[in-house]
């Protein structure tokens, strides 16, 4: 079984996260880059269903897939000292600006490249935290689409996953291909090892540009998007709080603010 | 703050990139808690271990990280930094397997080395004794040959990751020879008659488990046997120089974590109208835990060079272990000062980091021992 597992690198979680003025896109230049943190959970599923699917002598590839400038290699480099086989590099200036309508397309043509019965992705980035782009990318591939996974099982031709839910969960199954998204609490995301981080430079690593995926231009970055950016404005400072004081009667105080607040 | 290291090659600044992390997102959030209930974070050592760090300074044909001393040291004492009681638990179970390395057969090595380097299992390091310690060859416990096996009878003391450990590196008399009346046997933790006794309650470094081993008739196949019969002494003497330098690392990382916290408290802590860091007296106390960090480092980086190079390193290592941890010592007592009442207490690390450094200057050779050793190489000119 062949998987493919896109990552996308993101601002670091902690820094502070900048519209840039001009193009209105999120600024990657002057932060850290990581890899998104749900992207992480999903390399980690990918590599136990390859290692479980070897423990009884079956074959297959881990390829990681990501879209982004020339920086996003670390995060490539970073899947692949995990445990990943090779990856592919979707870049070129064109794709800059693309939404996750643009972007599912161009993925979708990347993986028009790389054999896969599987795909597999992190519910959502946490700089756009749009949550679209896993179904967006089922759709255009034809394949069958099983978000929000919390546990995967893979048979013969078809795949097995508990999909989270706000009460509890769903069990889903479809055949293959697939493109599966997952949640945190489907495992715990590997170290690499020293020696994977060594043995990644050596990890083939092949480099797409729009041409080399039949990609049409006109179809990605800001034209090919369906939505634009307007306008935007930074977060207004947090108001001081409201402090009760216990006088006795705290509790019915801040019973009164809950239900002013209707949330009782 | 991170500190700005010398590394030799791209490969080890990667390494001490992933050393941070693990160092600041598993060890340094759990030390407080872990010390606290004298627990011993085990599955931590397989988390360490699978990213290679349980193998670093041993070749990469048994399994190893291929590392020089120089940068096994460095990942040491960037662990340190996080929790002491896991860098000395690398440090300890990286001392268990120099003798295979460097004593055992071919055989032994392919049979043995693998498991040892590969993270899974952890190692313990059995030389002293309740009446042997700075005297380690004047110890009792027995290994009667029968058969082809080795029939051990006695009680090891100090035994760190006693009870946890899944092999045990045993130091036994097989003579009375004054010299030559050691040897070494790998005994696996399942061995019947090997009797790890409940851990010492100590003063600080809870989380690692220090507990005495009772040998009662434990039967240990002869081809367990590392060296010659005799060769006992002088093996646990070469494995102990490496050790020294581990331990100068450890010191020199809880030095570090020390002066970072007590560095960020006095830019913040305001007496008198202004931040305490900027009285002279408490900066000078700065300055001089840092002088005297910079120093340590450097120094147990010189030994290790020269063991690296292939040359004698002994009285280096030495040096380094005194200079080390008595410097530890006393930056980290001057920590607690810079922090006033609060560092006294348990809200801040800085007492823990007293209490865990204190006992580097007794452990592995206590610092008397160690200026013998020093005054010996100069006596013998
Ligand atoms: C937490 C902990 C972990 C340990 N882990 C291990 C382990 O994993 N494996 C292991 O084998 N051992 C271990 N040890 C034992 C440790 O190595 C010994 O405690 C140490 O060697 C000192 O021995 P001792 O405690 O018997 O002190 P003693 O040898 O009785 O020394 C008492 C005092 O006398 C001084 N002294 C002794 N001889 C001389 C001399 N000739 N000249 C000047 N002063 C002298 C010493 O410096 C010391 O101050 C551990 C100890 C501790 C506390």
């Amino acid at each position: 079984m062949n998987i493919v597992v896109c990552v996308k690198q993101v601002p670091d979680t902690w820094a502070e996260k900048k519209l840039s003025p001009d193009d209105k896109t999120v600024d990657r230049v002057g932060v850290d880059g990581v890899m998104n943190e749900l992207d992480e959970y999903a390399v980690e599923e990918a590599l136990r269903i390859k290692e479980a699917l070897s423990a009884q002598g079956g074959g297959g590839e881990v390829t990681v897939l990501t879209m982004g400038p020339d920086k996003s290699v670390e995060t490539i480099r970073k899947a692949l000292s995990m445990g990943a086989d090779k990856a592919v590099h979707l870049v070129d200036p064109a794709l800059h600006g693309s939404d996750a309508l643009a972007t599912s397309y161009a993925l979708s043509k990347a993986l028009g490249t790389i054999e896969h019965d599987l795909v597999i992705l992190g519910v959502e980035s946490t700089d756009a935290r749009m949550s679209v782009l896993p179904a967006m990318l089922a759709e255009r591939l034809g394949a069958s689409q099983l978000t929000f996974a919390r546990k995967v099982e893979v048979g013969t031709g078809t795949v097995k996953i508990e999909r989270q839910t706000d009460s509890g969960y769903d069990v889903v199954e479809a055949p293959i291909p697939a493109v599966v998204s997952v949640v945190e609490k489907i495992n715990e995301p590997r170290y690499p090892s020293f020696k994977g981080i060594m043995a990644a430079k050596k990890k083939p690593l092949t480099t797409l540009t729009l041409a080399d995926a039949g990609i049409e231009a006109d179809n990605v970055g800001f034209a090919g998007s369906g939505t634009e950016v307007t306008d935007f404005a930074a977060r207004p400072p947090k108001q001081a709080g409201q402090i009760v004081k216990d006088e006795g009667d705290g509790g019915s105080k801040l019973a009164d603010f809950l239900a002013q607040q209707k949330f009782i | 703050m991170v500190v700005d290291r010398e590394l030799p090659s791209d490969e080890a600044r990667e390494l001490l990139a992933l050393t941070r992390q693990l160092a600041s997102e598993e060890l340094a959030p759990r030390a407080a808690e872990f010390e606290e209930r004298g627990e011993c974070p085990r599955e931590l050592f397989r988390t360490i271990g699978r990213a290679g760090l349980l193998g670093l300074a041993y070749p990469e044909e048994h399994g190893g990280g291929g590392q020089p001393y120089e940068v096994y040291l460095q990942v040491l004492e960037e662990l340190a930094i996080g929790w002491a009681a896991v860098a000395l638990g690398v440090s300890v179970h990286t001392l268990t397997c120099h003798p295979i390395a460097q004593f055992g057969t071919d055989e032994q090595k392919r049979r043995w080395l693998p498991d040892m380097l590969g993270g899974e299992l952890l190692g313990a390091y059995c030389l002293s004794e309740a009446q042997a310690g700075s005297d380690a060859g004047s110890l009792a416990a027995r290994a009667r040959r029968d058969g082809d096996a080795y029939v051990l009878d006695g009680t090891k003391a100090w035994v760190t990751h006693g009870g946890v450990a899944d092999y045990y590196d045993i130091f036994c008399r097989t003579s009375e020879d004054a010299r030559r009346g050691i040897s070494l046997v790998l005994a696996d933790a399942d061995t019947p008659g090997l009797l790890p006794q409940s851990p010492e309650k100590k003063m600080g470094l809870r989380a690692s488990p220090t507990a005495q081993l009772v040998l009662e008739g434990a039967r240990v196949d002869a081809d367990r046997l590392i060296g010659a019969e005799g060769d006992g002494l002088r093996i646990a003497l070469s494995a102990l120089d490496g050790g020294r330098l581990g331990i100068s690392a450890v010191a020199t990382g809880v030095a570090q974590a020390a002066l970072d916290v007590a560095t960020a408290y006095a830019r913040e802590r305001q007496q008198f109208g202004q931040r305490i860091v900027d009285f002279q007296g408490v900066s000078f106390m700065l300055a001089d835990m840092a002088t005297g960090i910079e120093a340590a480092r450097a120094l147990y980086l010189s030994a290790a060079r020269r063991r690296d190079a292939g040359k004698p390193y002994g009285p280096q290592a030495s040096m380094a272990k005194v200079f080390a941890t008595d410097n530890a010592m006393k930056v980290t007592t001057d920590a607690v000062q810079v922090l006033g009442g609060y560092g006294y207490t348990s809200d801040f690390p800085v007492e823990r980091y007293m209490r865990e450094v204190k006992v580097m200057q007794i452990f592995e050779g206590t610092n008397q021992i160690q200026r013998m050793v020093i005054g010996r190489s100069l006596a013998a000119g």
